[in-house]
């Protein structure tokens, strides 16, 4: 019989029927098929934990081997690939993806539908991201990790520079990332634009959702520039073309254009996703609506535009034309102002509102220190002149730690404690939370302040030991002291985690007194994430007198409402896809043609006919609204 | 010897600097307000009712704010950009090539006449208050000349061609460094550059075109004909001698220069006979091949190359 949720069927009866159409396999077999957001989401967010913290660990070794000069503790050639390995796991396998894992968890939720569109390809992606990651650090182990930057300069890492496979592993782990991006992409983007509640329209979504928004476009217009750039760098690499050889026509210069018309962009898509989750935690603990709901979207977009017009400035030493550098100069110094205006709202919203100093927003209040003075120092390195000097000096490397770690980290940190209640439906242990904030905000700047003083002074970047005498002695041993605290807060964080997973305080449905959908629900949310599709009226939803729903869903298939992209007028009901294998199995094909196509190039033909069956297995096309027959009284 | 970007001895960096000076007075401005900002918002008392109007009146005001700042700070920076341009404007420049291998620097004076050009390793020379123009050129992968004291940065980019312009203004000895990473040893790719008075100048460009000093004692004689017969003349050159290869540093006044193996060791004869006893543990990586020797050997070579004064 095909029952539609409703009046009459709510409470445990909904519920049982619902968990019933919506629950994954039992078992590993329902570990492996699963794909419920959150569950994906989840293991999302860990992966990139855990990648954060071995990239966090090779930043020790390099500040233990920078705390002396002329220290021997290790090789040049291993610092090499130790600093290739910080950057390239900070950004492809940390930064980015943890914050799609953070809206692969939370944009359904928040959106007010029963599961992110496209789940399979969601798991698809997580398993690319997972195997393109685990095998750039087994090759690191193995000796053959990358060696020429998480920027990879040609000809450096050209064929006759790189000689074996070191930096074949690194481009062909961009290709592993394109991929799981791409997909996380596409699939925010639709959730955001076709899934939400009825009456959200596009003025009343939160804004962590407008920031998803904005950072998967920027994704989808990014990334084809790094796949462009490393299919070249693989090309010349595996098949002797020349795209970035000098000397048969090709140049070197383009490899750089290409990599930063992906990577500045890839900098605001780690920073916007960080804006949207400083917003949310704003907006509750300082019980207001966010003021300058407008000119925050506003922002978020403008910067979304602005940031692919700055690419440039990563290349004013290269000698291109001065009046070029002018415009790049202009537009790097442009994007300040819609990050000063982001910063004057969540202050004013705080000033305005009754703030109530939880943890996350002490993360806030961290944040705005630290990335205002990243900021900052950004508008000095856009300066052609002033770039000159600081150029891959030590005043970059501070410079966009406080950016990245400031601006991404800090929110992140916030975020999790914020939303750990609704992961878990545990909450994170007070006051260690606080103490936390402290003692990484001390460890942080203790870090890193002292390099924007190294960088003047003169050292540059990359370099794997220094001389004596040169006045960096003591400002190197402080950042390395200072590193130690830090990494100290990391662990401690890791560590209330791990205790509040087992421990914490019951949280309830919505223990901050939150205004957004996602705290509706009970937490852990069921799998089916909402009995009833909610109705909004208005920009904080929980904060409304009445909280209607709106009914009418098949409770015995899995599926979903669809609205209107602007105005979120429910339009359709849709089908949801169930658990699968097949996504596991063709991520693990495509993993071996990948890796095969470091070797030789027939890889890319034989894994095509190697993916072609798992591809038309998954897509097989059958009616998942259809109800068997037996069931059916119509 | 100092290698920093705050201590400016040439027109270019002292342009710079003062550009620094004024962009972290405007900065350091706009971050106090918003520690005040931040401060009030935190610390204020009377929380009445919301007066959202106030604020946007206010939000207008900032961003009107942040825009003169940025515009003002642009204006500043296309203006020191010019200058830079124009700093040595007037005076005929004395014109050299910088080539970057891994990893050290080759360096050549030019002249019209081919006979009165110079070349060298590892170190520049410059008269104080002439205007320099150095074209830049990799022979391999992309390196960047950074002269803090002097100047700014420039990339030395394969089958391109970029330059560098300076001006020194105060005599000194500074230390230079390869800022882009390009390779293993990137670390140690530095240079010694040298300020000094222009007949000082005049003196060493006189004595570098001379052919080298023929050996004197017969164990100079014994380095000479070792460093002729084994491999060292394969790649190095010497003035004068049958040495001309150019595929390592030129070694004509080797001994005059203040550090070796481009900056990574000072000048002795210790040092010295480290290096070419074992070059690849001194610097791993790099080009020089070890070359057998007995310690005869070794102290007859060094004895050679210390009369390339």
């Amino acid at each position: 019989m095909s029952r539609v949720d409703g009046p009459d069927f709510t409470g445990d009866a909904l519920h049982a029927a619902l968990t019933e159409t919506w629950s994954d396999a039992p078992g590993l077999w329902g570990w492996i098929t699963t794909v419920d957001h959150k569950r994906v989401g989840r293991r999302y967010i860990a992966t990139a934990f855990v990648f954060l913290a071995l990239a966090g660990v090779l930043a020790l070794i390099m500040r233990v081997q920078l705390a002396r000069p002329e220290s021997g503790l290790i090789s040049a050639d291993r610092y090499n690939q130790i600093f290739s390995m910080h950057g390239t796991t900070m950004m492809f396998l940390f930064a980015v993806p943890v914050m799609q894992a953070m809206a692969v968890y939370l944009i359904p939720l928040m959106m007010g539908t029963r599961q992110i569109a496209f789940p399979r390809l969601n798991a698809f992606s997580y398993w690319i991201y997972l195997f393109g990651g685990v095998f750039l650090w087994i090759a690191f182990v193995l000796n053959i990790g990358p060696e020429a930057g998480w920027f990879s300069y040609v000809p450096l890492a050209g064929p006759e520079y790189s000689p074996g496979k070191r930096t074949d592993v690194w481009a062909q782990m961009i290709t592993f990332t394109e991929v799981a991006a791409l997909a996380g992409a596409v699939e925010l983007i639709t959730t955001i634009l076709k899934q939400r509640a009825a009456g959200m329209s596009l003025n009343r979504i939160p804004l962590f959702a407008w920031s998803i928004l904005v950072t998967s476009f920027m994704v989808i217009f990014a990334m084809p520039a790094v796949m462009l750039a490393s299919s070249f760098l693989i090309a010349d690499r595996l098949v002797g073309t020349q795209f970035y050889n000098p000397a048969e026509g090709g140049d070197a210069l383009l490899w750089q254009h290409l990599f930063w018309f992906f990577g500045h962009p890839e900098v605001y898509i780690i920073f916007i996703p960080a804006v949207g989750f400083v917003s949310q935690i704003t907006e509750t603990f300082s019980r207001r609506e966010v003021f300058g709901y407008p000119v925050m979207v506003l922002s978020a977009v403008s910067i979304g535009l602005l940031a692919f017009g700055l690419w440039v400035h990563h290349m004013f030493a290269t000698g291109l034309p001065r009046i070029g550098y002018s415009f790049f100069t202009a537009a790097s110094m442009m994007i300040a102002l819609p990050g000063g205006v982001q910063i004057f709202c969540w202050i004013a919203t705080i000033w305005s509102g009754r703030p109530r100093w939880e943890t996350p927003l002490l993360w806030v209040v961290s944040f705005i220190i630290t990335f205002v003075m990243g900021g900052l120092t950004g508008v000095m390195v856009a300066s052609v002149p002033l770039d000159l000097q600081l150029h891959d000096s030590y005043f970059v490397v501070a410079h966009f730690h406080y950016v990245l770690i400031g601006g991404a980290v800090f929110p992140l940190l916030g975020a999790v404690t914020y939303w750990f209640p609704k992961f878990t439906g545990r909450m994170m242990a007070e006051p260690l939370g606080k103490w936390n904030v402290l003692l990484s905000f001390i460890g942080f700047h203790l870090t890193f302040f002292p390099m924007h003083i190294t960088g003047i002074l003169g050292m540059p970047r990359r370099v794997y030991t220094y001389p004596a005498g040169m006045g960096w002695d003591t400002l190197n041993l402080v950042s390395t002291i200072g590193a130690f605290v830090f990494a100290a807060s990391i662990v401690l964080f890791l560590f209330n985690v791990a205790i509040s997973l087992r421990g914490g305080r019951a949280a309830g449905d919505n223990p901050w007194d939150a205004a957004s959908l996602e705290w509706k629900t009970s937490s852990p949310p069921p799998p089916y994430n909402f009995d009833h599709i909610p109705v909004v009226e208005s920009r904080t939803p929980l904060w409304d007198e009445t909280r209607p729903v709106i009914p009418g869903l098949r409770t015995e298939v899995r599926e979903l409402l669809v609205t209107t992209a602007i105005d979120a007028i429910p339009d359709v009901r849709d089908a949801s896809p169930s658990p699968n294998g097949w996504p596991f199995i063709a991520a693990i094909l495509l993993t071996i043609g990948f890796i095969g196509s470091i070797f030789t190039p027939w890889a890319v033909v034989w894994g095509a006919l190697l993916m072609a069956p798992p591809l038309i297995l998954w897509f097989w096309p059958h009616d998942p609204l259809e109800v068997k027959p037996e069931h059916s009284d119509e | 010897m100092i290698q920093s970007a705050a201590h400016p001895t040439g027109a270019h960096a002292a342009i710079t600097s003062n550009l620094f000076g004024l962009f972290l007075w405007v900065t350091g401005f706009f971050f106090l307000l918003v520690l005040v900002f931040l401060g009030w918002a935190i610390w204020r008392k009377d929380r009445g009712a919301v007066r959202d109007r106030a604020l946007r009146l206010t939000v207008t005001s900032w961003i009107g704010m942040i825009t003169l700042g940025l515009f003002g700070l642009t204006i500043a920076s296309y203006f020191a950009d010019r200058s830079l341009a124009f700093a040595g404007a007037g005076k005929t420049p004395l014109r050299m090539r910088v080539t970057a291998h891994q990893w050290w620097w080759e360096v050549e004076y030019l002249d019209r006449d081919q006979s009165k050009a110079v070349t060298t390793a590892n170190e520049i020379r410059l008269p104080l208050g002439r205007p320099v123009q150095i074209l830049l050129a990799s022979d391999d992968v992309i390196h960047s000349l950074w002269i803090p004291n002097l100047a700014g940065k420039q990339d030395l980019i394969p089958g391109r061609s970029t330059d560098l312009q300076l001006l020194p203004r105060q005599v000194g000895h500074f230390r230079a460094q390869c800022a882009e990473f390009c390779g293993l040893q990137h670390a140690h790719m530095a240079l010694d550059v040298i300020v000094e008075s222009p007949d000082q100048f005049a003196t060493w460009w006189a004595k570098s075109i001379q052919p080298a000093p023929a050996p004197a004692t017969p164990e100079q004689k014994r380095g000479f004909d070792l460093v002729m017969t084994r491999q060292c003349a394969g790649c190095h050159a010497i003035n004068g001698t049958p040495a001309y290869g150019t595929v390592g540093p030129d070694l004509s006044r080797v001994a005059h220069r203040a550090t070796l193996a481009a900056g990574e060791m000072p000048n002795s004869r210790a040092w010295l006979e480290r290096w070419v006893r074992d070059p690849q543990s001194a610097k791993p990586g790099n080009q020089m091949p070890k070359i057998p020797m007995k310690p005869d050997e070794l102290h007859a070579v060094s004895a050679y190359l210390e009369t390339l004064q």
